[in-house]
C-alpha cells in the first residue's frame, strides 16, 4: 500500500514536473512575443526559451576561483527543484494538487521563499560584487513583498472561516471560490486584494519593475551574474516554472471555476476542456501580472520598491481586509 | 539539435574599448524595432558569463587593455568576438595614436573572429556578422 503509494506519488511528480517546466517554457516564450508585440517589434518565436535552455546547456559551466563551490553549483538546483515542488501542492488543471492537507496554503507561502533564497545564498556565494548587490537586493524585496501577499492570503482564509471546514489547505479555498461567498463590500475588497497579488507577482518573480536584484543594465544581470551553462539554464528554466507557479496560485485562490460542467462535458472531454481553460486563465493571469506591467513601465529604485508594496500595496490589501471584514459584519447582501 | 540552439539563440556581451561611441549607437540600433535582432534570438545579456558572442568596439586604449583581456577570458566556451568598426579592426580613425594598446586580435589571438568593418557600419552588417558568427559556432557544435 505504502509502496505503491510512494510509486505513484513519485510518477505522478515526474509528470508534474515535466509539465511543469514545459509550460514555464513556453509562457515565457509567449511572455517575449507579446511584449516584442507590444514595442512594435516581431519578436523572437515561441519556442525560443526551448533554444536558449539547449544553448545553454551545450556551453561551457564556469565556477568562478574565489566562489564557494558546492553551494554555488547547489543553488540554482534548489531554485528549480523547489520551484517545481510548488506546483505539487498547487492544484493544476482542474486536478487537485499531488500532495496537500491540512496547512498547505501557509507551506505555499513558504515554499515560494526558497528559490529566492537558494538565488541569494548562490549570489553571495559567487564571490562577485555584483552578485553581492544583487542578493541584498533581493532579500530586501522578499521582506517587502511578503507583507502584502500574507496580508492577501490571510484576508482570503479569514473570509471562507465562516464556512465549515479546513480553512488553510488549498483544496477548501479552490472549491469555495471568494467571490461567491461575499457581498457587495466584500466584492470590492476580494478586487483590491486580487489588485495586490497581481502586483507583488513582478516581485516575486523577479520582473520589471521589481527586477531591481536581477537588474541588467544596472548590476549585470545582479544575482545570476557569475552563473553560466548548465547552471544559468537551471536559474532559467526556474524563472519560468516560477512564472508559471504564481500564476496558478492566483487562479486556484481567486477563478478556480471550471468549464466543464458549464458545457456539460463529461468523461475525457470535460478533463481535456478543464485542463485548456486552466490554460487560458493562467495565460491571462500572466498577461496582465508580468507582460503587460513589463513593457508598459520602467525598473523602480530599491527604495521605491520598498515604498510601493509597504506603503501602497499593504494599504490596499489591507483595505481589502477590512472591507472583508465589514462585509461580514453589515452583511449587505444582492438585492 | 544543439547546433540548432546555437542558430538561433545569441546572447550578445557588448564591450567598448575605447570607442567613439558611434558603433556602439549602431549596436543598440540593431535591436531596435527597426530591425529588432530579437526575432533571431539575438539578445544583449549584463555579464559575460552569460554571452556566446562579444560585440567588441573600440581600438583598445592602454587602460582597457588588461580588463577587455579578462572580460574575454571570463566568458564561457565556445564564443565568437565581432569586432563591429573599421577602429577595432585596425585603428580606424586612432589609426597610430599614443595611446593605443590594439587591436584586440593582435592582443588575444587566440580566439575566433569576425570583422564588421565601416566606421561606423549599418546595423544590417552587424546583424550579418551575427549571422556568420552562429554558422561557426555551429561548425564547433559538430565536431
Ligand atoms: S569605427 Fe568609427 S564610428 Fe565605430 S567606434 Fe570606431 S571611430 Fe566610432
Amino acid at each position: 500500500m505504502t509502496g505503491e503509494f510512494i510509486f505513484w506519488l513519485v510518477v505522478k511528480s515526474v509528470i508534474i514536473a515535466g509539465i511543469a517546466i514545459f509550460f514555464g517554457l513556453l509562457y515565457k516564450g509567449i511572455d517575449r512575443k507579446i511584449v516584442a508585440h507590444m514595442q512594435g517589434r516581431v519578436g523572437p518565436p515561441i519556442r525560443q526559451p526551448f533554444l536558449d535552455v539547449i544553448k545553454l546547456m551545450s556551453k561551457e559551466n564556469i565556477v568562478p576561483k574565489h566562489a564557494i563551490k558546492w553551494l554555488f553549483n547547489a543553488a540554482p538546483l534548489i531554485c528549480l527543484a523547489s520551484s517545481i515542488m510548488l506546483l505539487l501542492y498547487i492544484p493544476i488543471g482542474g486536478f487537485d494538487a499531488i500532495l496537500e492537507g491540512h496547512g498547505d496554503l501557509i507551506l505555499i507561502l513558504y515554499l515560494f521563499a526558497i528559490p529566492s533564497i537558494a538565488m541569494v545564498a548562490g549570489g553571495f556565494a559567487s564571490s562577485s560584487p555584483y552578485a553581492a548587490i544583487g542578493a541584498q537586493r533581493e532579500v530586501v524585496t522578499m521582506i517587502s513583498y511578503e507583507l502584502p501577499l500574507a496580508v492577501v492570503i490571510i484576508a482570503i482564509a479569514w473570509k471562507l472561516s465562516g464556512i465549515e471546514g479546513d480553512v488553510f489547505s488549498m483544496a477548501f479555498i479552490a472549491s469555495h471560490p471568494i467571490w461567491q461567498n461575499v457581498g457587495i463590500l466584500g466584492l470590492i475588497g476580494a478586487i483590491m486584494l486580487l489588485i495586490s497579488m497581481v502586483v507583488v507577482a513582478p516581485g516575486e518573480l523577479a520582473k520589471i519593475p521589481f527586477d531591481v536584484a536581477e537588474a541588467e543594465t544596472e548590476i549585470a544581470g545582479g544575482l545570476t551574474v557569475e552563473y553560466s551553462g548548465r547552471n544559468l539554464a537551471m536559474l532559467y528554466i526556474a524563472d519560468g516554472v516560477k512564472i508559471f507557479a504564481f500564476a496558478s496560485l492566483v487562479v486556484a485562490l481567486f477563478f478556480p471555476y471550471g468549464i466543464a460542467s458549464l458545457l456539460s462535458l463529461n468523461g475525457v472531454a470535460s478533463i481535456i476542456a478543464d485542463f485548456l481553460f486552466f490554460l487560458l486563465k493562467v495565460f491571462l493571469v500572466m498577461f496582465f501580472a508580468v507582460t503587460l506591467i513589463r513593457a508598459g513601465v520602467a525598473r523602480f529604485r530599491i527604495t521605491q520598491v520598498v515604498t510601493a508594496y509597504w506603503v501602497t500595496i499593504t494599504l490596499i490589501a489591507l483595505l481589502g481586509l477590512v472591507l472583508l471584514m465589514w462585509d461580514t459584519h453589515f452583511n449587505v447582501r444582492w438585492l | 539539435m544543439i547546433p540548432k540552439a546555437f542558430k538561433r539563440s545569441l546572447w550578445v556581451f557588448h564591450i567598448n574599448s575605447g570607442s567613439c561611441n558611434g558603433c556602439d549607437i549602431e549596436i543598440i540600433a540593431a535591436l531596435t524595432p527597426r530591425y529588432d535582432a530579437e526575432r533571431f534570438g539575438i539578445k544583449l545579456v549584463g555579464s559575460p558569463r552569460h554571452a556566446d558572442v562579444i560585440a567588441f568596439t573600440g581600438p583598445v586604449t592602454n587602460d582597457m587593455k588588461d580588463k577587455v583581456i579578462r572580460i574575454i577570458e571570463q566568458t564561457p566556451d565556445p564564443k565568437v568576438i565581432v569586432v563591429v568598426g573599421s577602429c577595432g579592426i585596425g585603428g580606424g580613425v586612432f589609426h597610430e595614436s599614443y595611446h593605443l594598446a590594439g587591436p584586440i586580435d593582435k592582443l588575444y589571438p587566440n580566439a575566433k573572429y569576425f570583422y564588421v568593418p565601416g566606421c561606423p557600419p549599418r546595423p544590417e552588417a552587424i546583424i550579418q556578422a551575427f549571422a556568420k558568427a552562429w554558422e561557426w559556432l555551429e561548425e564547433v557544435e559538430k565536431k
